[in-house]
């Protein structure tokens, strides 16, 4: 057998020998071919728009990855693989996973700062062929189980503490709604796919230290519209979609901690070190995130590889009133400064929005940088100050990196956002109540369609029929309409509408809603409190305000490439509206036992006798004769004359 | 039961009823009478307590400094009202802003049936203002209402102050787990009840107002402020809602607790709650209170801004700051402590307000009565009602009671009653125009002449009927009204308890007593009785004269109540309870 395989490398290597030289090409292919974007023109059929950042430094990437290489090559041999690419890597080092991560910061108009994780782990290997992948480097081991065991495709899931308030704070880069939200789309292998889904939920539950075990077929829906795939692939069937959220979930720490210990650095080195759950939690609004996709590995999609973008968003709350000198840093936000990147990061960067802040009026950065990044992010040309962690000049002579910026005016207004949203219940009493949907266009000349999501649960039972869809006093017909009706205690009502949204208008979508009367094990332990509803969900393809970006050569930053455009002219966008609180008709919880003791009380006593006095006439009987008179009346009988 | 089942006792304990008729239900009319006044002593009443634990064991910490501050900001608002001459949007809406608020504005506008002659207004016209404080990482579900009246003159500035102190104060805390909506509502209840309804996105009143920007998801609880000097030498507390409704117990345990945590005096129906409960006058003291309250509530009337927000389950309450010429002052320091530690508390609620009762009267801030403890005395009133409907039913029982005859005066007095509900505000115009007197009086007036020319009907109406002068006649009209009026008022006092009783107390003596040869009250009189207590109680008597004038007066403010905030008083009296009592009436004129 020994003998064999040492025949079979020989051979093979003189294969590599020869394919040193293809390979070497098809590299070179590989890393220009980065730059190329695909895109599709249908706003279901989202796809892939895929960026290097490689391109700033290629000599200092290269050499980097072939590092990196070098330590795969000496534990690639224990890989019992016959596959000749394999073979190909291990003698010619090829970047077989890549780890990014990135910081962008923005200073919000409100006089917040926000600030965006990200980190990509990419990954050329293939979980579906016959679960043999079991060396894992970079990308989590436990994440590329889920994949394998559960035939997954794509895997989105979000936590999320607070709302993001739209209109104060601009779009974000990632949209999420409150609490937990998991999407997933399964490979069209996969032939129970509600099973399968249920198991999933449980694993991941496990996973990120969240309840989303509590996800069950009362809060899963399978969108027709609303979520595509976002990596490549074109199936669309939406059987093997599979949407919920929990909006109740309250993230913390312990979810924290699991989302942290997916990267590849820990919280250790790199900009992890910044995710101190003390100050993350201290803020106005903190989501983080878990996606996971196939991406294109080249520009003809020959292999795919996978990505993992996990996310990190939170707002801090900067509000002092009272003092002019505003400024926040690093240090102030995370109570932590940087002193190198994560050394198995092929890039590592820090962006700072200063597009409304070009001249350096409004504020100063300092440590200034000349490295200056311009990208299009949700239809918006943005330009950022760039700082790279991977050189070292970056941290200067202390060797730590306190990033600063210093307020000098508070002027200038936000443009409002294009497209947001909102929602709440109408309407008083526990009987009835009318859910108001309000979507607001603010572009002054164009119209926009949207696809509205909405998943209640089935104890508000819908009334469909009355639902109305009202732009500037006129009636709005949707050009599609997908409703799913409820079944009590099985699945909830599913409602997904196209509406065209005129410009410069609000959109009213209102339907009536019956509260239902629970059974007494189905209410939660504080039933007062009330019941969610989960966000609706519009998804947009929003015009852009800016021109079209001619110089598709420049490089752009990762985070302005999450969704994909159909155009440079328009913009995908998803915005989530706030979960709803209602309650419902709720027993006194404390009487029951009031309440028993009462009823068995008048059911026994004043019950049977009521019903006694109602139902029977009543006569005074004779009493009984005594013993003489008996005989002498059967004696008389006898006689045949009349008793007496 | 088996006593009924058994034919001779059944017939002894009927006789017994019939013969003793009048004895017991005087014996029960007294014991009504007694039982509703024992429960204004207090070793009957109950000690209240907190209920809700979150509200319950938690310490809160009150650290609110900005008083003399809050009281600046009150005067320049008072500036700037007086400049704008009403409530001064552009200058509150900056300075919410300032204070890292959301703030948005709604308008409204309302035009009164009538014009309003206690409060001078018409057409009414005015604009909300709220800022929202966004509690940090919470996902717009739930909110908390503070609120304050901008009332026209040199009223309530203070209010204002304090509510945009506490809006800075709260914007720099870090513990909100609810938005908190800081509301400055123009024209008080009109202004509060446009804002709730757009809030809701309601329309029961039909009032126009611009539909609300921002919201804060499902309200909590809600407190109303009501501060006309810098100093205070009390707080009172106000609960009596629309239509009699009451906030939970616990947010008046919690205002209660406070105030003895900081030192506060407090009050209810501006009375100081006393320790002499074994003397006279301090027994006296408290059955005021309670009566006060009784009134309050039965009068159905918002008694403040919070008695709007009842409607829409969310417990709210006003608190009153009084100044009198007591010697213990309070600050706004203290005031805006006293509201910092109620909100925060609030804020720590897991559920909405409900461990604590809802149907409860308070013979003093610290004590109260319980429904199970209040409802015997009704009961005892309504009891009388139904032994003379037996005593009747026993009476007719042998010969054939022709129950259709009854059916033409319950029609009649029904229509009087619809002529009654429909006919003020729609004949003002008419009556203004050929008699000399204003709108307000004409619908008071015409209010007062239906209703006289209802007593005259049953005159006029003998002739229809077909039982007429018979004994039997009247006893089956008589047993009809008795349960009629029973029911209306068992009915009436499960959802308002004071208004059922008061009129149980008029009403049931001349309803059990009424032959064809007695006189009777009236509901009118149960009103003007009312008026005159009530005046008593407050300690402010009136002659004769003043009396009628404010009789006139609520009458036109129990129509305006119905027509502005949908209070159901006005309706109930002019639909049911007047009819009913024709039917009485008719009784009387039998002959």
């Amino acid at each position: 057998m020994a003998a064999h395989r040492c025949s079979l490398s020989a051979l093979l290597l003189i294969i590599c020998s020869l394919l040193v030289f293809i390979v070497a090409d098809s590299e070179k292919a590989t890393l220009t071919g980065d730059h190329h974007a695909t895109a599709v023109d249908n706003l279901q059929t989202v796809t892939e728009t895929e960026e290097g950042a490689a391109a700033e430094e290629p000599a200092v990437e290269e050499e980097r990855r072939w590092e990196e290489t070098v330590v795969e090559e000496a534990t690639a041999d224990k890989e019992d693989t016959s596959a000749p690419e394999t073979v190909v890597q291990s003698s010619v080092p090829q970047p077989k996973d890549d780890f990014q991560e990135e910081l962008v910061i923005r200073p919000l108009h409100s006089g917040d700062i926000y600030a965006s994780f990200q980190f990509r782990t990419l990954w050329e290997t293939d979980f579906m062929r016959g679960n043999k992948v079991s060396h894992y480097r970079l990308f989590p081991k436990s994440l590329g189980q889920v994949i394998s065991k559960f035939s997954v495709r794509e895997l989105h899931i979000s936590f999320t503490q607070g709302y993001w308030r739209t209109m104060q704070w601009g779009q974000p880069f990632l949209p999420s709604p409150p609490g937990a939200e998991l999407w997933v789309w399964f490979q069209d292998s996969v032939t129970d796919v509600d099973g399968t889904w249920k198991e999933l939920t449980n694993v991941l539950s496990g996973i990120f230290c969240a309840s989303l075990n509590f996800i069950d077929s009362t809060n899963t829906v399978q969108p027709s519209a609303s979520f595509k795939p976002l990596g490549i692939g074109n199936v669309t069937d939406h059987r093997f979609l599979r949407y919920a959220t929990l909006p109740r979930e309250i993230v913390c720490t312990e979810n924290l901690t699991p989302w942290k210990k997916l990267l590849p650095c820990g919280s250790k080195a790199g900009l992890a070190v910044l995710l101190k759950s003390e100050k993350l939690f201290h803020s106005s609004f903190h989501s983080q995130a878990v996606h996971i996709r196939p991406v294109c590995q080249d520009w003809q999609c020959k292999t795919t590889s996978w990505e993992l973008r996990q996310t990190l968003n939170v707002v801090f709350d900067l509000h002092t009133p009272g003092q002019g000198k505003l400024e926040w840093s690093l240090f102030k936000m995370f109570s932590r400064t940087l002193t190198e990147a994560c050394p198995l990061a092929s890039s590592s960067k820090i962006y700072i929005d200063i597009t409304d802040d070009p001249q350096g009026e409004q504020f100063e950065v300092s440590p200034a940088t000349h490295l200056l990044s311009q990208a299009m992010v949700l239809g918006d040309r943005r330009t950022f100050s760039v700082y790279d962690l991977t050189q070292q000049i970056t941290f200067g002579t202390v060797r730590s990196l306190n990033l600063l910026i210093r307020w000098k005016s508070s002027e200038g207004d936000m443009l409002r956002p294009l497209l947001h949203a909102e929602r709440y219940v109408a309407g008083y009493g526990l009987q009835t109540g009318e859910i108001h949907t309000l979507m607001y266009n603010n572009h002054p000349y164009r119209s926009f369609p949207v696809l509205l999501l909405d998943s209640v649960p089935w104890y508000l039972r819908l009334y469909i029929h009355t639902l109305t869809v009202t732009s500037k006093g006129k009636d709005n017909k949707p050009s599609y309409i997908h409703y799913q009706p409820s079944k009590d205690r099985v699945r909830p009502h599913l409602l997904e509408m196209l509406v065209q949204l005129p410009p410069n208008s609000v959109t009213e979508v209102t339907v009536q809603f019956e509260r239902a009367l629970l059974k007494w094990t189905e209410y939660t332990p504080d039933p007062n409190h009330g019941f969610y509803v989960g966000s609706s969900v519009i998804s947009s393809l929003v015009p852009s305000i800016v021109a079209m970006d001619t110089n598709s050569t420049r490089e752009q930053p990762l985070f302005s490439s999450f969704f994909p455009c159909k155009e440079e002219s328009s913009y995908f966008m998803r915005v989530y509206t706030e979960p709803l609180l209602v309650n419902l008709p709720t027993p006194d919880f404390s009487m029951p036992y009031n309440v028993i003791c009462l009823t068995c009380t008048v059911v026994a006593v004043g019950y049977g006798s009521l019903y006694n006095l109602l139902t029977r006439s009543f006569q005074i009987e004779e009493p009984s004769p005594g013993l003489a008179k008996r005989i002498a009346n059967i004696i008389r009988k006898m006689r045949g004359v009349p008793p007496l | 039961m088996g006593l009924l089942s058994d034919p001779n006792r059944r017939r002894a304990l009927i006789s017994l009823l019939t013969r003793l008729n009048a004895p017991i239900c005087v014996v029960c009319y007294m014991a009504g009478v007694a039982w509703f006044m024992g429960l204004a002593f207090e070793p009957f009443t109950l000690r209240t307590y907190m209920s809700e634990n979150a509200m319950g064991s938690t310490m809160v910490e009150e650290r609110f400094p900005a008083g003399e501050r809050a009281l600046g900001t009150g005067r320049e608002f008072s500036a700037h009202k007086k400049k704008a001459g009403g409530m001064p949007v552009d200058w509150l809406v900056k300075t919410m802003q300032s204070r890292g608020l959301e703030v948005f504005t709604q308008r409204f506008s309302r035009r009164l049936p009538f014009p309003d002659e206690d409060k001078e207004r018409y057409m009414v016209k005015g604009t909300n203002v709220y800022g929202i404080l966004r509690a940090p990482r919470a996902p717009r579900t739930e909110a908390l209402v503070l609120s304050a009246p901008c009332s026209p003159g040199d009223d309530n500035n203070q209010a204002v102050g304090v509510l945009l102190g506490l809006a800075q104060y709260f914007r720099n805390q870090v513990f909100w787990a609810k938005d908190i909506i800081f509301l400055v509502n123009e024209h008080d209840l009109i202004g509060m009840q446009a804002w709730l309804e757009g809030y809701h996105h309601t329309n029961t009143t039909g009032m126009d107002w611009s539909p609300l920007q921002g919201r804060g998801g499902s309200i909590q609880a809600a407190l109303s402020l009501e501060l006309s000097s810098d100093v205070v030498t009390s707080l009172d507390l106000v609960l009596e809602g629309l239509n009699g409704q009451l906030p939970n117990l616990d947010l008046a345990n919690l205002f209660y607790a406070f105030c003895q945590k900081i030192g506060v005096l407090c009050t209810t129906q501006g009375k100081l709650q006393r320790n002499d409960w074994d003397s006279v006058s301090g027994y006296s003291h408290a059955v005021q209170t309670m009566m006060l309250m009784v009134m309050k509530q039965a009068s159905g009337r918002p008694w403040g801004d919070h008695g709007l927000f009842l409607r829409y389950h969310i417990e709210a309450a006003t608190i009153k700051g009084i100044n009198s010429f007591r010697q213990y002052k309070t600050d706004a320091t203290t005031i805006g402590r006293l509201l910092e530690g109620m909100y925060r508390k609030l804020n720590n609620l897991l559920e909405r307000l409900h461990q604590s009762y809802f149907f409860y009267l308070m013979p003093s801030l610290s004590h109260f009565v319980s429904i199970g403890y209040y409802m015997p005395a009704f009961g005892l009133l309504a009891l009388i009602l139904l032994l003379r409907a037996l005593d009747l039913w026993i009476q007719l029982a042998t010969p054939p009671p022709g129950v259709l005859s009854v059916l033409t005066p319950l029609v009649i007095s029904h229509l009087t009653g619809v002529a009654l509900y429909t006919l003020p505000i729609h004949f003002q115009e008419i009556a203004v125009e050929h008699f000399p007197v204003s709108e307000t009086e004409a619908v008071v007036l015409t209010a007062i002449a239906v209703y006289t020319a209802g007593l005259a009907l049953p005159h006029n109406t003998h002739r229809l009927l077909t039982g007429r002068g018979t004994e039997n006649g009247w006893k089956v009209l008589k047993l009809v009204a008795v349960l009629y009026l029973a029911v209306l008022l068992g009915c009436t006092a499960l959802i308002n308890f004071s208004l059922g009783f008061i009129l149980a107390l008029t009403l049931v003596p001349v309803a059990a007593f009424v032959t064809p040869d007695l006189c009777s009250a009236t509901p009118a009189c149960t009103l003007l009785f009312s008026v005159f207590l009530f005046q008593e109680l407050q300690e402010m008597p009136v002659s004769f004269l003043d009396g009628w004038m404010l009789y006139l007066s609520v009458i036109s403010q129990g129509i305006l109540d119905h027509a502005l905030y949908g209070s159901l008083v006005y309706p109930l009296v002019a639909l049911l309870v007047y009819p009913c009592w024709l039917l009485f009436w008719n009784i009387l004129f039998w002959k």
